[in-house]
């Protein structure tokens, strides 16, 4: 069983007397211009800043600690070739700006990433510029607005999402200039078409959808859903987010989606790196490529470089191509898996996902709302135990962390009361996946005092959250003026 | 199959849930969408992916092998393996957004340790836990400007790329926020402040000042600028290098309200630009206005020193369409090498750095300006980046080229005025040798 390492370890500015030797600032600047004072950044050997950083990865926990099943997330194992490949000298230290005869390498690695997740998704063309999924969402609705701009059509200012979207959705159409119209989904948790009939209009400028949607589940009226969007004038958006569930089985392209997202660092294994870098590459259908940021690459007889030349284009979303590192690492892991490997990737996944919702279901200790067959992951309620033992999905989630394993994605979606989503992912193994079954079971007969004071054998103990929203110390400075404030 | 341990166990598994095959679990996808295969290669052995790799490495020209001068925001810089070492720790790296506390202690201390040292190095109050890249962070500080101010109209200098100035047009449009930009001067390659007073107004939300500038020179008239912000009630964004804050003023020492920064440079290789790492940081007054993750100090309920993500309510997953920012997965890794670097160097070795940078670039300048037909464009002090004029540039570049060596940007594309005009930059890691053998081709070009 996984157990942190234990560290009072105080802050880069604690670790020592603060050794402020008298050091004269060297003079280079106007004097409008010149700084006067040394930064006051603590001087430390090296042996001190290793420890210290060695010291905090110990009291944090990543996939190679042990299972990680955040739902949505797709936290799979990250080969290490991909991450030694990544380091080398000929890609590492590559200027976005060298010419780009003395970049063909990289530009033929991001050449045919494109021309593969193409097959992947079912779409015609790919841009990999966005940094993250959200970022790809936000340049789904640019090409969105500008589509519909292009066609004249000034009038379509709603974006339709269902409620079981991840939040990133309404927030990108926001950003995007949208009004955001939500609909409820189905008592069956999918789409309500005759909902949906009722807010497309000539308004609508697109319709944004994961599919499988978050509670795991096929949306299997998919075809309807996009004939409807599409007659009226609206276009389809997928959230790739959780593409993990069909690769090889069934395309986005194919469904009737006109713009794609994926996520680099949850379908193809590119480390989360703790909240980033992510890669968000976006994939349209023919007709909408004319909109795609640029520069696009372009293959002449075996010749790869850099075009501009797209009037149409909604230009830059984010500065240089895109977080190249980590397109490097998925298109290493594309080539390792290939086709058969995606596809058996996908069916392990959703294997895993409805072996553990049927032992965890048969239990009777927690519920699944909606239907039972599920794709990557499944969303269970804790609203009996809490009826029943006054013991929430967060308690369940914290007494998780007991036992050395990483807690699922927790009070989302919104439409399930004391949600757990979990998405095992084709990284784990069963008796790794029945471990983690036997603890919830477990937890869920346990002393309800045990489980809503846990964590117990954490680092810490359960957080003052609304306290650090109270009385904000987000820096050293502010640290140290709510100490002189106390004295 | 190498990663997905139960492919052997799929019948045992299916058995448990009283299927017999494994298309069972696909039953919900309609049949006319359903696919048998995707049409690629069939998986390879690591060793061969490797093999592969290496000839495709071979097509790149790195700048091991091809010392590069190139400016325009990027540029290597020597990166010390104790940050290599920190960012491949494994429980760093493979780890997912901090969302359980207890189990991410050691990542949340070193952001909120990241993000004090960005406050101190910017002058701000507070700093947020990274955005994608200097650029949209732009993007991101101009739709803050129109939320605090209510205002409408977001100012920009001439001088800044023109990726920057496309980004913050596409981040500010659906807010309906009117890009404008004012000239720069030609003698001084600074932002022209005649031109500036004429355009600020009671409408600006703020204004945008990159120093140094995209043509590598220091703003100046800082001071000036700030007033005339002032007097508009408009806030003053400053975007800066970070290496050279170890020798120029802070931005919060000159009235800076929102700094931003693109922070790749700290620790974080090249990588063909990208990955990247966005700073942003503010003064505390607009702390429930900022995009992004927050991280604060707190307690435990043993009373024990804790961090964990704060003023969530500012984000899209609780906040939805009325989050600050649609941002969730941020530039977490980058950051940490940010945080490491600097812990590394300390404030003194960053001083030192900052004026290695200075004078190295004063120096290559100096020896280029000597070889006839090369001649300085601008007259304001430069960092580490320079704009000269050439006889022929594209002649220039394509004859270093040739001889194993990567110039200067070739302006003229993004700035017709700028006619044969490169933008070389240079840092601690050009060696002598490097910049003898860039000056000896460059009187070669005739």
């Amino acid at each position: 069983m996984y157990h942190s390492a234990i560290w009072d370890e105080p802050l880069l500015n604690e670790l020592e007397e603060n050794k402020k030797e008298k050091y004269v600032l060297k003079t280079v600047l106007p004097d409008a211009l010149q700084r006067k004072r040394l930064i006051d950044i603590p001087h430390l050997d090296e042996t001190q800043v290793i420890r210290h950083f060695f010291h905090l990865s110990q009291m944090n926990y990543g996939i190679e600690s042990g299972i990680y099943p955040l739902g949505s997330c797709t936290m799979k194992y990250n080969p290490k070739i991909c991450e030694e490949i990544s380091h080398w000298e000929g890609f590492a230290m590559l200027h976005p700006y060298q010419d780009e005869t003395t970049a063909q390498g990289t530009l033929r690695i991001m050449y045919e990433l494109e021309q593969m997740l193409c097959e992947i998704t079912g779409m015609d063309h790919f841009s990999l510029q966005p940094a993250a999924g959200a970022q790809g969402e936000f340049t789904g609705l640019l090409i969105t607005r500008a589509y519909h701009e292009y066609n004249k059509d000034f009038n379509r200012d709603e974006v339709i999402l269902p409620d079981t979207s991840h939040g990133t959705n309404p927030a990108s159409a926001a950003m995007a200039g949208y009004n955001v119209i939500e609909i409820p989904s189905t008592k069956e948790g999918t789409v309500d078409i005759e909902m949906l009939k009722k807010v497309l209009s000539d308004k609508t400028a697109c319709f944004m959808l994961t599919n499988p949607n978050t509670l795991g589940i096929f949306e299997s009226e998919i075809t309807e859903i996009a004939r409807l969007v599409h007659k009226a004038g609206a276009l389809l958006y997928y959230d790739g987010a959780n593409m993990n569930a069909i690769m090889g089985k069934a395309r986005p392209g194919d469904m009737g989606f006109d713009i794609v997202h994926l996520n680099l660092h949850k379908t193809f294994s590119t480390p989360h790196g703790g909240g980033g870098p992510g890669s968000g590459p976006v994939g349209v259908k023919k007709n909408l490529e004319r909109f795609l940021p640029i520069p696009r690459i372009v293959k002449k007889q075996n010749t790869y470089s850099f075009n501009y030349a797209y009037s149409d284009s909604i230009g830059k979303i984010k500065a240089t191509y895109g977080n190249v590192s980590v397109i490097l690492k998925a298109y290493i892991y594309i080539l390792l898996m290939g086709g058969d490997g995606l596809k058996e990737t996908s069916e392990i996944a959703v294997l895993n996902a409805n072996y553990m919702k049927k032992k965890l279901i048969d239990s009777n200790l927690y519920q699944l709302p909606y239907g039972t067959l599920r794709k990557h992951e499944f969303v269970i309620s804790c609203e009996h135990l809490r009826s029943t033992k006054g013991i929430r999905a967060v308690d369940v989630a914290k007494r998780l962390l007991d036992y050395g394993l990483h807690p699922p994605t927790v009070y989302f979606p919104l439409i399930v009361k004391e949600a757990l989503m979990i998405e095992p992912t084709e990284s784990e193994s069963k008796k790794t996946l029945d471990v983690y079954i036997d603890t919830l079971l477990r937890i869920a007969q346990e002393d309800p005092s045990l489980v809503k004071d846990a964590p117990h054998n954490t680092v810490v103990q359960r957080i003052d959250e609304i306290g650090a929203v109270k009385n904000p110390i987000l820096t050293w400075n502010q640290l140290e003026k709510t100490k002189e404030q106390a004295t | 199959m190498q990663f997905i341990p139960n492919s052997p166990l799929k019948k045992t598994m299916l058995n448990e849930l009283k299927l017999h095959d494994i298309n069972d679990l696909f039953s919900d996808i309609p049949q006319e969408i359903k696919i048998d295969n995707l049409r690629l290669q069939p998986g390879r052995h690591q060793q061969e992916v490797e093999g592969h790799m290496r000839t495709i490495a071979k097509q790149n020209k790195s700048f091991c092998e091809m010392p590069s001068f190139i400016g325009g925001g990027f540029k290597p810089h020597y990166i010390p393996s104790a940050v290599k070492s920190i960012i491949s720790r494994s429980e760093f790296y493979t780890a997912y957004t901090p969302y359980q506390p207890e189990t991410s202690q050691g990542f949340l201390q070193a952001i909120f340790e990241y993000q004090s040292i960005i406050a101190e190095l910017t002058g701000m109050d507070i700093s947020n836990a990274s955005l994608y890249d200097g650029a949209t962070a732009l993007g991101e500080a101009g739709l803050m400007c129109t939320r605090i101010t209510k205002k409408k109209t977001f100012v920009i200098p001439e001088n800044i790329s023109w990726e920057k100035k496309s980004i913050i047009t596409n981040y500010t449009k659906g807010a309906g926020i009117t890009v404008k930009q004012v000239a720069y001067d030609a003698k001084t390659g600074t932002i022209n402040l005649e031109e500036l007073k004429k355009t600020i107004d009671d409408d600006t939300a703020g204004f945008y000042l990159e120093n140094p500038n995209f043509f590598g020179v220091f703003e100046d008239e800082v001071e000036e600028i700030h007033s005339i912000l002032q007097k508009n009630q408009s806030l003053f964004v400053v975007g800066i290098d970070p290496i050279s804050l170890g020798i120029c003023k802070s931005p919060g020492e000159y009235g800076a309200d929102i700094v931003i920064g693109e922070g790749k440079s700290l620790g974080n290789p090249l990588d063909f630009g990208g990955s990247t790492l966005g700073i942003f940081a503010c003064k505390n007054e607009f702390l429930r206005q900022i995009p992004g993750r927050i991280i604060g100090m707190t307690k435990d309920h043993l009373g024990k020193r804790a961090f964990c993500m704060t003023m969530q309510t500012r984000e899209q997953h609780i906040r939805r369409e009325k989050a600050t920012s649609n941002i969730c997965t941020n530039e977490g890794l980058c950051m940490l090498a940010a945080a490491t670097y600097l812990a590394w160097l300390g404030g003194k070795g960053l001083h030192e750095l900052s004026t290695r940078n200075f004078e190295q670039a004063q120096k290559l300048r100096k020896k280029i300006i000597e070889i006839p037909g090369f001649s300085t464009v601008f007259s304001g002090v430069h960092f580490n980046e320079f704009v000269l004029r050439c006889p022929d540039a594209v002649k220039v570049h394509h004859h270093l080229l040739q001889q194993g060596m990567q110039g200067g940007l070739l302006l003229e594309q993004w700035y017709p005025k700028l006619k044969n005009c490169m933008l070389f930059g240079l840092t601690e890691v050009h060696t002598d040798e490097s910049i003898e053998r860039l000056v000896s081709l460059l009187k070669e070009v005739d």
